[in-house]
């Protein structure tokens, strides 16, 4: 008795809560998959070692000045290309040592890991501290996830998902979204704003049949044709390594339309230190080539005319609107702390995705009537409880999901429609032991207890087991896949539930009502 | 209403050589048509590169597809119709993970101006050789630990041996687990076969007959399921993994509604010898065996009729599976147990 009571109580609860489901969860619904709804998934990886590289290479030009303070004289400081370590030559001596006490003291994080020369002039190779490297690393997914999620915030997507995923992956769900050309390119875009000088004093065409000079690099300005996407020219440009103003003192990016020019074009504004820095910069370099880079390509290299003052800028180069409203957006949020690279991509067409989920729903209702007509042929009128309890057993799966707020996927549809598969197994296990033993002369009431009881055992044992798939297909499944997995998971637990329990009930006030007539199963 | 009779007494166990040609038949038929097709055919969450999925308004030749995708630089892929034929829906594979922007709205364009009709939708996939690396490594870990956790639990609810096939799961588990860690990438189905066989062999020589039946149960169903796909030529998937891993919990589901049977006549009668037993489990059982089976297997047609494109092949691994789990439950799984007659007795 107590023990049925028990059994009762959740059973209420249960069952009230999958018949309130409207009002009670007005606003918790089941999610759709982009498989049933449209759009675009996208897995991109954070290349982390080189946000470290970044970090080595900013180092450089302050470690260039501590050195000068302390007068050493650098004569080589450079990082190895693609590496993580740099080479760093002094004279032999107190020079040396010296460096090596500036090392110590002021750049805790920077550790020697070989040195080697001479008498003349001694070099080491010197790289950051793994803990502190694993530190930036870590550090630029976060940022990356951050300035990822700024971004598809202010570009509009109704409900997006991003996750990171493993140390340095970061997952993308935009659900139907309307334009996955301009979604890709905004996230995949590291968006680093940089101020060089053209290098006037090299040549570009000797630059380019040898080698640039060391402190340039060869940059190009690629023509588009704005409607076909084409490369109508590419403009090589020497541009001087260093550095003068970077993005991260933009306080604003729009796209605006010059009426003059006929052309698009991007109006940045500096915060007050940047201002003071674009006004210094401009006044220095008079009459001098600015070169605007982005992402390692030139927007633009006008000559400086005037002095700036007030910290406004524009980015002119040639980009289409959606190209223009894409850029803004990217040079607001901030720059990727280090580059990305796409893993994955995955879009579903809107109208495939309506088509999928008409034929998915149809499939289950299908599957499902089908079901309980044999349940009433075969069984007669048990069949027809073993119905209302299947019944129920959806309806529990549907709560139980709006609940969790799970994502339906396709696949998902599937489990569904097999966890009814799994419900009517448990039934059809209980009745035929009923049948065994009903046969054996036994009454309806004795019967049916003996058959629940037996049945019960072998019903668990073999859920278990699909429980168990259920779980390590979740551990390592993604997407859809997933999704399948989680239906698959509730359903089993909801038709224990509902088979065992539930069933039972309803039995034992068929058999009590019947008296002795005989079992309708 | 009954479909089989409650006396019915087939000899199983006595046509069980027979049965054993048939499942070796099949298998071996799976496995050669895997080895002259190299490995499964895996679809572009395993193998990586370019799957799009475009339906279009008509039915078009797939020569004017291949004319249209050869004009963006496509040249090479494969296309073939997907799903069901009505649906107009086509499938085009392509080694290359291509990255190029914007690919939806010129695939569109190009394919309407070649084929005269108008493009409805695409979807695209796009997987670079990083991700389908792991999901191929991440679908292979998932059949394999699943295995082993469900032989720790049949062994432990039939046999009571927990703590024996907890530390035989480990000693195979943990040192898979961390070769598979430190991406010994190459020869990792290698690894998971070799696993298997070993785990195997000890379920053997430890005795854990319940549990060697049903994993070998198990591995004659996946083996089949795959060898049908590859014969036919279809991708294995992810969902199409999501299917085996269904397959697995299903048969599984059938061979442990006959050992519970057999373990509970073992406990009413310990002197009948094991074949009978066996037998006689068999046939009470066949009711629900075939009940279950049929209306399971209802509804999947359901979704393999229904279901449109995507669900389409996995509904179809799900009606292979559930017909070869049936079968194996009753001729694979159950007369593996005589084997320690003998000892049993």
């Amino acid at each position: 008795m107590v023990v049925s009571v028990i059994y009762v109580m959740p059973t209420a609860v249960m069952y009230s809560k999958g018949q309130s489901e409207p009002e009670v969860w007005p606003h918790k619904k089941i999610n759709l998959g982009l498989d049933l709804q449209g759009g675009m998934h996208l897995l991109l990886e954070v290349q982390s070692e080189k946000a470290v590289q970044n970090n080595l290479d900013a180092k450089i030009v302050e470690l260039k000045k501590k050195m000068f303070q302390s007068q050493i004289i650098p004569k080589m400081i450079k990082r190895v290309e693609s590496s993580q370590t740099l080479t760093i030559q002094t004279d032999s001596g107190e020079p040396a040592s010296k460096f090596e006490e500036l090392l110590k003291k002021e750049y805790p994080e920077l550790e020697i890991k070989s040195k080697s020369g001479d008498t003349v002039a001694t070099e080491y190779q010197v790289a950051i501290i793994k803990d502190e490297a694993e530190q930036i690393k870590k550090s630029a997914v976060d940022q990356a996830l951050e300035t990822i999620r700024n971004r598809i915030d202010q570009f509009g997507v109704s409900e997006p998902e991003i996750r990171k995923l493993g140390e340095n992956r970061i997952q993308i769900q935009l659900p139907g979204i309307k334009d996955p050309k301009g979604a890709k390119k905004l996230l995949d875009q590291t968006a680093v704003l940089n101020f060089r000088l053209v290098d006037d004093i090299h040549d570009v065409q000797q630059a380019l049949s040898s080698s640039p000079p060391p402190d340039s690099d060869i940059l190009y300005e690629t023509t588009k044709d704005l409607v076909t996407g084409a490369v109508i020219k590419k403009i090589p440009y020497l541009i001087k390594k260093e550095v003068l103003l970077t993005g991260e003192y933009l306080t604003d990016a729009r796209l605006s339309f010059d009426s003059m020019e006929n052309q698009y074009f991007v109006s940045i504004d500096f915060d007050g230190k940047g201002a003071r820095k674009f006004a210094d910069i401009t006044e220095q370099y008079l009459q001098k080539r600015l070169a605007i880079v982005l992402d390692d390509a030139v927007y633009s290299a006008p000559t400086i005319q005037s002095k700036i003052v007030g910290g406004h800028a524009r980015i002119t180069g040639n980009f289409t609107q959606e190209e223009g409203k894409v850029l803004a957006i990217a040079l607001r949020a901030g720059a990727l702390p280090a580059p990305v690279v796409t893993l994955e991509e995955r879009t579903v067409g809107p109208a495939l995705g309506l088509d999928a989920i008409k034929k998915g729903v149809i499939s289950m209702i299908v599957g499902t009537l089908v079901v309980f007509l044999f349940m009433v042929v075969y069984y007669r009128k048990s069949g027809a409880i073993a119905n209302v309890t299947l019944f129920m057993n959806i309806i529990i799966m549907a709560a139980a999901l709006a609940m969790v707020q799970a994502t339906l996927t396709l696949p998902g549809i599937a489990g569904f429609v097999l966890t009814i598969g799994m419900a009517v197994d448990a039934h059809v296990l209980i009745f035929e032991r009923i049948r065994e033993e009903l046969r054996l002369g036994l009454s309806p009431l004795a019967a049916s207890e003996k058959g629940f009881e037996r049945a019960a055992l072998t019903i668990i044992d073999s859920n278990v087991t699909t429980l168990i798939a259920a779980i390590v297909l979740y551990q390592y499944g993604t997407g859809p896949v997933k999704g399948f997995a989680v239906t698959l998971s509730i359903g089993i637990v909801a038709s224990l539930f509902t088979s065992l329990i539930v069933c039972e009930m309803f039995f034992n006030a068929m058999i009590k009502r019947l008296g002795n007539k005989p079992l309708s199963i | 209403m009954q479909f089989i009779k409650p006396d019915i007494n087939i000899n199983f166990i006595g046509i069980r050589k027979a049965a054993f040609t048939v499942s070796l038949i099949l298998v071996l038929v799976s496995v050669i048509s895997l080895i002259v097709h190299k490995g499964p055919r895996y679809g572009v969450d395993f193998e990586g590169g370019l799957s799009i999925q475009i339906k279009f308004q008509s039915t078009v030749s797939l020569t004017d597809i291949e004319k249209g995708i050869a004009a963006l630089g496509l040249e090479g892929a494969s296309v073939q119709s997907f799903g069901i034929p009505t649906d107009n829906e086509y499938q085009i594979r392509s080694p290359r993970s291509m990255m190029k922007e914007g690919l939806n709205d010129s695939l569109k364009l190009s394919l309407k101006e070649s084929t005269g009709v108008d493009v409805v939708d695409v979807s695209v996939d796009m997987v670079g050789p990083q991700a389908s690396k792991d999901l191929r490594e991440k679908a292979l870990f998932a059949i394999f630990f699943s295995l082993l956790l469900l032989e720790i639990y049949i062994s432990g609810r039939f046999e009571l041996k927990w703590t024996l096939s907890a530390l035989m799961a480990a000693a195979i588990g943990i040192p898979v687990y961390f070769v598979l860690q430190f991406n010994l990438g190459a020869g990792l189905t290698f690894i998971i076969l070799m696993a298997l066989v070993i785990s195997l062999a000890l379920c053997w020589y430890l005795k854990l007959k319940y549990a060697l039946g049903a994993i070998v149960a198990l591995i004659h169903d996946l083996t089949i399921t795959v060898g049908i796909f590859s014969l036919l030529n279809i991708e294995i998937t992810l969902q199409i993994v999501a299917a085996l891993l269904t397959i697995i919990g299903y048969s599984l589901n059938d061979t442990i509604i006959v050992y519970d049977r057999i373990r509970e006549n073992i406990a009413k009668d310990n002197r009948a010898p094991m074949p009978q037993i066996i037998n006689r489990s068999i046939n009470e059982t066949l009711s629900r065996t075939t009940l279950t089976s049929l209306l399971t297997l209802l509804v999947v047609i359901s979704l393999y009729v229904l279901g449109g494109s995507v669900i389409h092949h996995f509904a179809f691994a799900m009606i292979i599976g559930i017909i070869v789990g049936t079968y194996s439950s009753i001729y694979v799984a159950s007369p593996i147990l005589i084997g320690w007659k003998d000892e049993t007795n």
